[in-house]
């Protein structure tokens, strides 16, 4: 027992823990969202475009105002208004979701490089300073479980606890029977007074600001810095981790922590010298991202009506 | 039944629902023109119509998903207004409409719970719903599990939860649109039974119908509609089926049977040699049918839903692949062959469910013509498709078959389901097939439709042609078949000639029972 305690609490072994957990938060807020829109009925591929877009606002307004406070509330109310517009296409406007999503991120990842070369120039990011990690007393000194969920940031804590109340929200609230129905049978929710076009606009809103949050996080509480594409594809590993967590918060949390270590595994595993080309490792996460989805392919749990633009007052028989 | 729901009828003081003039409107299209309605407490007020007759849409009226522009609704003695499914609820109206309105992935109770606040907002009860539930679906004789997960339910048991649901939220009066289109027999008995528990209970329901025989079962009254308007308002002890098919459909129609015999030395087209098959559960859904069909013969297949027919119309169109068994179609062996050699050997098919295998809804009735012979001449020429000749190809077939449309560059999605399958029943039987496998054929068809599908494959019968008709409709069985077979458990129990069937054998048979 002695041996492996010891082995646990060395700082590589710690940090890697540490790190697991820190490289999960962003996309774990993303699909967290994404259970939000697709549990009501409405696809965001555009996952991508809204993370950019909140690493880029998150890190300029947190260095301009010096409060990283002030920029996750200025990211609330962007990833809230690019939801809206996310809405305004898919929901009212009726256009195909996957074809607007990709166009999003197109969008986005161009907007965010331009915006932040007309900001700063060329050539090296400023830095800001990132959350602190705050450690919580007793419980961050427990092998593994210390490292792993108590010695992270502020955002981190707050994390966890969306995770919860996205598990109370579907599982006992009638808010959450109400994005349930109008992700499974839009007509029949009508029917029970459900207001489905209400429900999915909340829902993409939820889901836009819980993804720019995410992406906030990436620049300022994991690195302090912006580079062009920082994102590099979570929002799409995202989209990934919500059907491998299969749309239940606890099963994204998992499966975002899964994601997360084998990231962190890679970034360590670079650092000692094996004769392995480092592209390789970089690969790890989403080699293993392709393995599990091959696991759970038998097993999907889309809702029934997920993609399906709602019509009111039904299509004439 | 009871006479006092009967001698009632002038007292309108005491009735539960008057609709009055209801006049609805889809653009130029008069769908309810003037109609009445009048339903007492306790009464079963039968809806009778084909479809498009307006039944459907004067029920959305009451259910508050329409408005209607002229016409008043009268609820217990006050005069009402139903803007939303919410008003149409307070009001205790309930409606079962024939696509179940119900969530399968969540149990019985959290679909109860949906958009009701009174079961405790924002966080239900859910058991004391489930209770409650329990003591109702006792209450009610109608046996529902709260807990059970909606989508492991028969369809039966599904309809009872929608029934309940209506009684949850605290209906007077029940719609059941169509409520038997998609039950066994069996099933319908036991509907029947709830249906006259709650009308003894005081409720009223109305139930909505094109089958003359459940409607002459289960009704006290029944109201005829025919193109929006009501033809008829009759008590059912002064009417017969004959009389209220006239009032229907507008004319007599017939039920002619095909009368030349099947010559005993007539040619064996198809022969299916002990035809197994075991599905990726392992379960053995068909196990050694063996059966012929002659030249110039309606060989029908009777029995109740799922005893393994759709396995064996996919096997039989080559969608599925037998697990062992043999199928030859005029001494060619067709065992391994594809869909298209199929057809090409002679086979047309047409299936129960023609949205999903018998036509491309967002296609134009032409391209759906043509879809199967694309390749064909006149149709194509050295692979380049002739508009002209697709043109006048469908034109052809359209007035042959009958099939109202405006034009046939129009999709099919926007003809009504009659149209839809003579559209089906045109491309296959143009063919000149000389095996025709119809599953359910009439299936959801009204009076008039189904006279017509009938009507063909009689003479498809006539030409010569084997006919394979699989149907859990005893009537059309009864109506077309010069032999009966019955299939239960994925097993043939017995094959009988015409003649020597009675109502009574076959349905025993239907149920499993070999010797009663």
């Amino acid at each position: 027992m002695e041996p492996i305690l010891n082995f646990l609490s060395t700082p590589i072994v710690e940090g890697f823990f540490s790190a697991s957990m820190r490289l999960a938060i962003p996309i774990m807020l993303a699909a967290i969202g994404g259970i939000f829109n697709e549990r009501a009925g409405l696809s965001n591929i555009g996952m991508e475009g809204f993370m950019i877009l909140g690493s880029l606002f998150g890190f300029v307004i947190a260095y301009a105002t010096g409060s990283i406070w002030i920029s996750i509330a200025a990211v609330i109310v962007i990833g809230a208004i690019q939801g809206l517009i996310m809405g305004y296409f898919e929901i009212t406007l009726k256009v195909n979701q996957v074809v607007f999503g990709i166009t999003m991120n197109l969008f986005c990842v161009g907007l965010t490089s331009f915006l932040y070369r007309i900001i700063f120039g060329v050539g090296n990011s400023p830095r800001i300073d990132p959350l602190p990690t705050l450690s919580i007393p007793v419980l961050s000194k427990i092998p593994l479980i210390g490292p792993l969920f108590f010695q992270q940031t502020i955002l981190a804590y707050i994390t966890y606890l969306i995770v919860i109340i996205t598990a109370i929200f579907f599982s006992r609230t009638a808010w959450g029977l109400n994005f349930i129905s109008s992700g499974e049978n839009p007509e029949a929710a009508e029917t029970l007074g459900v207001d489905v076009i209400l429900t999915r606009y909340i829902a993409i809103v939820i889901s836009g600001i819980l993804c720019t949050v995410g992406g906030a996080f990436l620049s300022t509480a994991a690195t302090g810095l912006f580079v062009q594409n920082m994102t590099a594809g979570r929002g799409y590993i995202a989209l990934a981790i919500l059907v491998i967590g299969r749309r239940n918060p606890w099963g994204v949390f998992g499966a975002a922590l899964l994601f997360g270590a084998a990231d962190a595994l890679q970034l360590r595993t670079q650092l000692f010298s094996f004769k392995i080309p480092y592209q390789f490792l970089v690969m790890l996460p989403y080699v293993l991202c392709m393995v599990v989805m091959i696991l759970f392919s038998r097993t999907s749990s889309a809702p029934a009506a997920l993609g399906e633009p709602y019509e009111r007052g039904g299509k004439k028989e | 039944m009871d006479n006092t729901t009967n001698t009632r009828q002038d007292n309108k003081a005491e009735a539960r629902l008057i609709m009055e003039g209801i006049t609805v409107n889809y653009g130029d299209f008069v769908a309810n023109d003037n109609v009445n309605l009048v339903v007492y407490p306790g009464q079963i007020k039968a809806l009778l119509g084909e479809n498009g007759a307006g039944k459907t849409t004067l029920m959305k009226v009451l259910a508050g998903l329409l408005h209607p522009e002229g016409g008043r609704i009268i609820v217990d003695g006050q005069e009402v207004s139903i803007d939303s499914p919410q008003d149409s609820q307070r009001l205790g109206i309930g409606m079962v409409h024939q696509h179940f309105m119900l969530i399968p992935k969540l149990t019985v109770a959290q679909n109860i719970c949906i958009g009701l606040k009174s079961t405790g907002y924002p966080f239900p009860d859910v058991r004391k719903v489930e209770e409650e539930l329990s003591e109702l679906s006792e209450q009610y004789n109608l046996l529902v599990d709260p807990k059970a997960i909606v989508s492991t339910l028969s369809i039966g048991t599904q309809q009872r939860v929608e029934i309940l649901k209506a009684l949850y939220r605290g209906a007077k009066i029940l719609i059941l649109d169509e409520p038997t289109s998609i039950l066994t027999p069996q099933e319908t008995a036991g509907l029947f039974d709830i249906i006259h528990f709650l009308t003894k209970r005081g409720n009223s329901v109305i139930f909505i119908s094109h089958k003359l025989n459940e409607v002459m079962e289960i009704s006290d009254r029944i109201t005829v509609l025919r193109q929006g308007h009501v033809t008829a308002e009759l008590a059912k002890q002064e009417t017969t089926e004959r009389q209220l098919a006239i009032l229907m459909v507008g004319r007599e129609f017939q039920t002619e049977k095909h009368l030349k015999p099947v010559p005993e030395n007539a040619k064996e087209l198809v022969c299916l040699d002990n035809i197994t098959y075991i599905d990726h559960r392992k379960v053995s859904v068909l196990n050694g049918i063996n059966l012929t069909v002659k030249a110039g013969e309606i060989h029908s297949i009777a029995g109740v839903d799922g005893n393994g027919q759709v396995e064996l119309a996919s096997i039989l169109s080559g969608l599925l692949h037998q697990t062992k068994g043999k199928f030859t179609l005029n001494g060619k062996d067709l065992s391994k062959a594809s869909p298209k050699e199929r057809l090409q050997a002679g086979l047309a098919h047409i299936p129960s469910d023609r949205h999903k295998y018998g036509m491309i809804l967002d296609l134009s009735m032409e391209d759906n013509f043509i879809i199967e012979g694309s390749e064909r001449e006149p149709v194509s020429h050295r692979g380049i498709l002739q508009k002209d000749a697709i043109t006048s190809f469908s034109e052809n077939l359209v007035k042959d078959y009958d099939i109202r449309c405006k034009s046939v560059k129009q999709k099919a999605s926007t003809l009504s389901g009659g149209n839809q399958q003579k559209l089906v029943l045109a491309r296959e039987l143009s063919r000149n097939p000389i095996f025709v496998l119809a599953m359910q054929p009439a299936h959801g068809l009204d009076v008039g439709a189904t006279e017509f599908v009938h009507k063909k494959l009689i003479e498809q019968r006539n030409a010569g042609s084997a006919v394979l008709l699989i149907s859990t409709e005893l009537d059309e069985v009864f109506d077309l078949s010069d032999r009966i077979s019955v299939i239960y458990e994925g097993r043939i129990l017995a094959t009988i000639k015409r003649e020597e069937a009675t109502r009574e054998n076959i349905g025993l048979l239907m149920t499993g029972k070999t010797n009663g």
